[in-house]
C-alpha cells in the first residue's frame, strides 16, 4: 500500500566487498540480467531461421532493428551508424527496464537516479571523447554558433557550454522522474481500492471499481510513457552523438 | 494503524538505509552500479558481436534475394524480347522471300507465255504464207485454165461462124492478144 515501497532495492544475496561497499545481487540486478537474456534471446532466436518471409518473432526483431537504425540515420546521418550497436543497446535496455516496471511484482530499474545518471554520463563522455578524438580542438566549435554578432558571442558561448554540461542532468532526470511519477500514481490509485474496501466494506469494494478503471487507463498511459521515454532517451543520445560527429552548427 | 507500520517496515527493512526514499539511498548505489556495468557491457557485446550482425545478415540476404530476383526477371524479359525480335525478323524474312519467289515465278510465267505467243504467231504466219502461196498457185492454174477454155471457146465459136476450125497457133495468138488488152 505504500507507493514508495515498490522502489525498494532488495538484497537477494551478497557477492562480496568492493572497497568499503558490499556488493549484493539485488532485485534490480535480476531485472537487468533478465533484460539482457530476453533481448538477446529475442533477437537471436527470432532471426535464427533467417527466412525471407519472416514469421512474427522475426518480423518483430527486424522491426526493432530497422526502427533504431532509421532513428540513428535520420538524426546522425550515415556516419552515425558506427554507433548503431551502442544506441540500439541503450534504447532496448531502457525500453525493457521501463516495461518490466509495469508487470505486477516487477521492479523498475530506471526509476533509480543512479542508473539513469550513469547511462546519461556514459553518453556524455562518449560524445566528449569521440568528438575530441575525431575533431581535436575543433570540437569546441560546437559552442561557437556561426553568424552571431561578436558583442553577444561571449554570452552565447557561456550559455552553450552551460547547456552542454547540463545535458546529462536533464537527460537522466527526465527518464528517472517519468518512471518514478508514473509508478507512484499507479500505486496510489491501487491503494485507494484497498482503503475503500477496508473503510466501507462491501460498498467500498464496489466503489473500488472507479480507481480500478483509473489504474487500467493509467497502465495504458504508462506503457506509452515507458516507450516514449526510452525513445526520447535514445533520440537524445543520437542528437548528442550527431554533435560529436558534426560539431559545426 | 497497520498501514503506518507497513510504511516504516517497507522503507527500513531491505537495505537498512538512512535515506527514506529508496532511489536516493546511497547504500544501494554500489550494487546497482556494478550490475549496470556488468549487464550493459555484456548486452553491448552480445548485441554488437552476435545479435545485430545476425539480424543485419537476414535483412541483407532478403534484400539481396529480391535484387537477384529482379535481375533474373529483367534478364528473362530481355531474353523473351530478343526471342520475339528474332521471330519477327524470321517472319519478315520469310515474307520477303515468298514475295521474291512469287515475283520471279510471275515473270518466268509471263516470259514463257510471251514465248508461246510468239511461237504461235510465227506458226500462224507460216501457215498464212503457205496459204497465200497456194492461193497464188491456184490462181495461176486457174489463169492457165482460162487460156485453155478461151482457146477452146474461140475455136468452137470460129468453127460455128465460118465452118472451119482455125489452127491452134492462130487461136493461141489471138487469145493471148485479147488477154493482153
Amino acid at each position: 500500500m505504500d507507493p514508495i515501497h515498490q522502489f525498494q532495492i532488495v538484497n537477494l544475496f551478497p557477492l562480496g566487498k568492493f572497497g568499503h561497499a558490499e556488493i549484493f545481487f539485488t532485485n534490480s540486478a535480476a531485472f537487468m540480467v533478465l533484460a539482457v537474456v530476453l533481448l538477446t534471446g529475442f533477437l537471436v532466436i527470432g532471426t535464427a531461421g533467417g527466412r525471407a518471409v519472416p514469421g512474427r518473432l522475426q518480423s518483430a526483431a527486424e522491426l526493432t532493428y530497422e526502427f533504431v537504425a532509421d532513428m540513428l540515420r535520420s538524426t546522425a546521418g550515415a556516419e552515425g551508424m558506427r554507433f548503431f550497436p551502442y544506441v540500439f543497446t541503450i534504447f532496448m535496455f531502457v525500453l525493457l527496464l521501463n516495461m518490466f516496471g509495469l508487470i505486477p511484482f516487477g521492479f523498475t530499474v530506471t526509476s533509480h537516479i543512479i542508473i539513469t545518471a550513469t547511462l546519461a554520463l556514459l553518453v556524455f563522455f562518449t560524445v566528449l571523447g569521440y568528438g575530441l578524438i575525431r575533431h581535436g580542438l575543433h570540437f569546441f566549435n560546437l559552442f561557437v554558433p556561426k553568424g552571431v554578432p561578436v558583442y553577444i558571442l561571449p554570452m552565447i558561448v557561456a550559455i552553450e557550454i552551460l547547456s552542454f554540461i547540463s545535458r546529462p542532468i536533464s537527460h537522466s532526470v527526465r527518464l528517472f522522474a517519468n518512471m518514478l511519477a508514473g509508478h507512484i500514481a499507479l500505486k496510489v490509485f491501487a491503494g485507494f481500492i484497498i482503503l475503500l474496501g477496508g473503510a466501507l466494506g462491501a460498498i467500498g469494494w464496489v466503489g473500488g471499481v472507479l480507481p480500478f478503471a483509473m489504474i487500467v487507463a493509467l497502465t495504458a498511459l504508462e506503457m506509452l510513457v515507458a516507450f516514449l521515454q526510452a525513445y526520447v532517451f535514445a533520440i537524445l543520445t543520437c542528437i548528442y552523438l550527431n554533435d560529436a560527429i558534426h560539431p559545426g552548427h | 494503524m497497520a498501514e503506518s507500520t507497513a510504511h516504516t517496515a517497507g522503507t527500513e527493512a531491505p537495505s537498512g538505509g538512512h535515506g527514506g526514499f529508496p532511489p536516493f539511498n546511497p547504500q544501494t548505489f554500489p550494487s546497482q552500479l556494478v550490475w549496470l556495468v556488468i549487464t550493459f557491457v555484456l548486452l553491448y557485446a552480445l548485441m554488437a558481436k552476435w545479435a545485430l550482425p545476425q539480424v543485419a545478415r537476414v535483412i541483407e540476404n532478403r534484400q539481396k534475394r529480391i535484387a537477384d530476383d529482379f535481375a533474373e526477371a529483367e534478364r528473362l524479359k530481355a531474353q523473351s524480347e530478343e526471342a520475339l525480335a528474332a521471330y519477327e525478323k524470321a517472319l519478315a524474312d520469310a515474307r520477303a522471300r515468298a514475295q521474291a519467289i512469287a515475283t520471279e515465278e510471275r515473270e518466268r510465267e509471263a516470259a514463257a507465255s510471251e514465248a508461246r505467243h510468239k511461237e504461235l504467231e510465227r506458226a500462224l504466219n507460216a501457215k498464212l504464207a503457205e496459204a497465200e502461196k497456194t492461193i497464188a498457185a491456184t490462181k495461176q492454174a486457174a489463169m492457165a485454165n482460162v487460156r485453155g477454155i478461151a482457146e477452146d471457146a474461140t475455136r468452137t465459136i470460129v468453127e460455128r461462124l465460118i465452118g472451119t476450125a482455125p489452127g491452134d497457133k492462130v487461136v493461141a495468138d489471138a487469145v493471148a492478144d485479147a488477154l493482153k488488152r
